[in-house]
């Protein structure tokens, strides 16, 4: 990778100690993805924030960078472990808490805006039509790369901070090219959100980079997002090109034996001791559209709702969050079902959601078992 | 053919395995010590080898751990692998543990103990020592 005089002299060292490891990170990235030059980014969103996954050693690291690291550009923030606001009604131990406060200051010390969200593109303004950013959520930037017009890599989470230190990234195919060799044909009839979270986990196997998917119908936002999410949990692949794609690509069908396939592998339990909606995170619509489904009608169980703060307040205003919690919802924001400390083998077995990327993490890291059913089905099952 | 990601020196011994690592969980942040019973490093400490496989896999926070191996001074001196991983690959720019990608024959040459020298800036990069 060819590097400027300026950035070589940062990478020697001469521009400090923060500089030279963010260089060595971007150009360990570009070597790995075959870029030729580092470009200018402009908005970049971090991961490694949940104390649940970066442990001690990302904690230490985290407090020894804040005291003299800057972000050089517009940088936002991936979920915590949980909502301050009501922390104290859940089992966590003390410190897990403190940790995480740790975590929390470190990061807005380096001039992060606390955002604690997986879902930057539905609570920011999205920036011009080809702008580069740098996204480490990767259902954020399989998101950013598909259906706003942007363009990322899929970070890692150190990718993303050194892309945030620098404000660059290095080029590499995803920010270039618009063309994949193979095509993944949706042959499923009178999808929902869930079947579209299966075809993204089964998009996200077949593919390497970005995959072209033919044969969609007009989506709603809940089916986007939940695309994007089971993709993101699968593979390595961070974009979705919609089309048929050229006349040399390879072509796949997703029917409803590969559907099955999917379900098979993430559903494991017939029903769950508790609900719990958003990974990634629900979105102001989401929320008014729940809150009209369960009009008249209240949970027999409990039921998590995970959405960010901003949108938490404005759904208080609206008056949507007394309507939910009359309901039976409990709503946490700043943390999201996906690696959530909130939920625990030893008092859950089983959670039912309609979430593919929700359903992977609560099986393999929470280690508890999930039942999958779609939004409506959860609440003709689930509600009185 | 050969790939630097992170460039240094080091000298070693090779710790040499067939199966790809996933750092998160499986490699004590302390000790260096694999604790994946289904692996063939299994009981093994990674810490000051010249650690040769094929890639990293799984989560991309595996990264952290790298970095927090190396602050405990249980980290491999360099990593040779057959793949490039964003995972491995930016967890050792961070650690500052060099890195380098070699081919799938230059791979299968190396053994288990053999001693060898790694220096990214010398015409060599990679050379046995014995």
């Amino acid at each position: 990778m060819e590097l400027t005089r300026e950035e070589e002299s940062a990478l020697k060292g001469e521009q400090g100690e923060i500089m030279q490891m963010a260089y060595r990170i971007l150009v360990a990235t570009g070597e790995a993805t075959d870029a030729e030059k580092l470009i200018p980014i402009e908005w970049a969103h971090l991961s490694g924030v949940n104390y649940n996954t970066i442990g001690d050693a990302g904690e230490e690291f985290l407090s020894g960078i804040s005291r003299d690291a800057k972000v050089k550009v517009k940088t936002t923030l991936n979920p915590m472990g949980f909502d301050i606001d009501n922390v104290s009604d859940y089992n966590l131990d003390a410190n897990f808490i403190s940790k995480q406060l740790s975590i929390r200051n470190s990061y807005e010390k380096i001039g992060v805006t606390p955002s604690f969200s997986c879902i930057p593109y539905e609570i920011f303004d999205i920036p011009k039509d080809g702008t580069q950013v740098a996204f480490a959520e990767s259902n954020a930037a399989i998101h950013a790369n598909s259906y706003d017009n942007l363009k990322t890599n899929k970070e890692s989470a150190f990718s993303a901070l050194a892309s945030a230190l620098t404000g660059k990234s290095p080029y590499s195919s995803l920010r270039k090219d618009d063309s994949s060799n193979i095509t993944i044909r949706m042959k499923v009839d009178n999808p929902n959100e869930l079947t579209y979270g299966m075809l993204g986990f089964f998009a996200g196997k077949v593919g390497d980079i970005s995959v072209n998917i033919s044969g969609l119908k007009k989506m709603d936002n809940r089916q986007c997002k939940a695309m994007c999410g089971g993709m993101g949990t699968s593979g390595t692949c961070a974009k979705f090109l919609f089309g048929e794609g050229g006349p040399d690509s390879e072509k796949v069908d997703f029917d409803e034996k590969e559907m099955q396939n999917v379900y098979g592998e993430l559903n494991t339990a017939e029903k769950g001791d508790i609900i719990t909606l958003g990974s990634p995170q629900l979105g102001l619509d989401e929320i008014s559209d729940l809150t009209s489904k369960l009009k008249g009608r209240s949970f027999k169980k409990r039921c998590m709702i995970f959405t960010p703060r901003t949108v938490k307040d404005q759904a208080k205003k609206i008056g949507y969050v007394n309507e939910l919690e009359r309901a039976g919802c409990e709503i946490l924001s700043d943390c999201c079902t996906c690696l959530t400390p909130l939920i625990n083998k030893n008092d859950v077995d089983s959670v039912t959601t309609n979430s593919i990327k929700g359903a992977f993490y609560l099986k393999n890291s929470n280690g508890v078992d999930v039942n999958l059913k779609s939004l409506s089905q959860i609440i003709e099952d689930e509600t009185r | 053919m050969r790939k630097i990601l992170v460039k240094g020196t080091a000298k070693g011994t090779v710790l040499k395995t067939e199966m790809p690592i996933n750092f998160l969980g499986t490699v004590d942040k302390k000790t260096g010590i694999v604790s994946d019973k289904n692996h063939d490093l299994f009981g093994k400490s990674i810490k000051d080898s010249i650690l040769v496989f094929p890639s990293g896999v799984g989560s991309s926070v595996g990264a952290y751990t790298i970095y927090s191996i190396k602050s405990n001074n249980a980290a491999p001196l360099a990593m040779i692998c057959r793949k490039a991983d964003l995972t491995v690959a930016t967890g050792c720019a961070l650690a500052n543990i060099p890195l380098a990608i070699v081919s799938e024959k230059e791979f299968l040459s190396f053994q288990n103990g053999q001693r060898i020298s790694v220096d990214t800036e010398s015409e060599d990069m990679i050379s046995i020592i014995g």
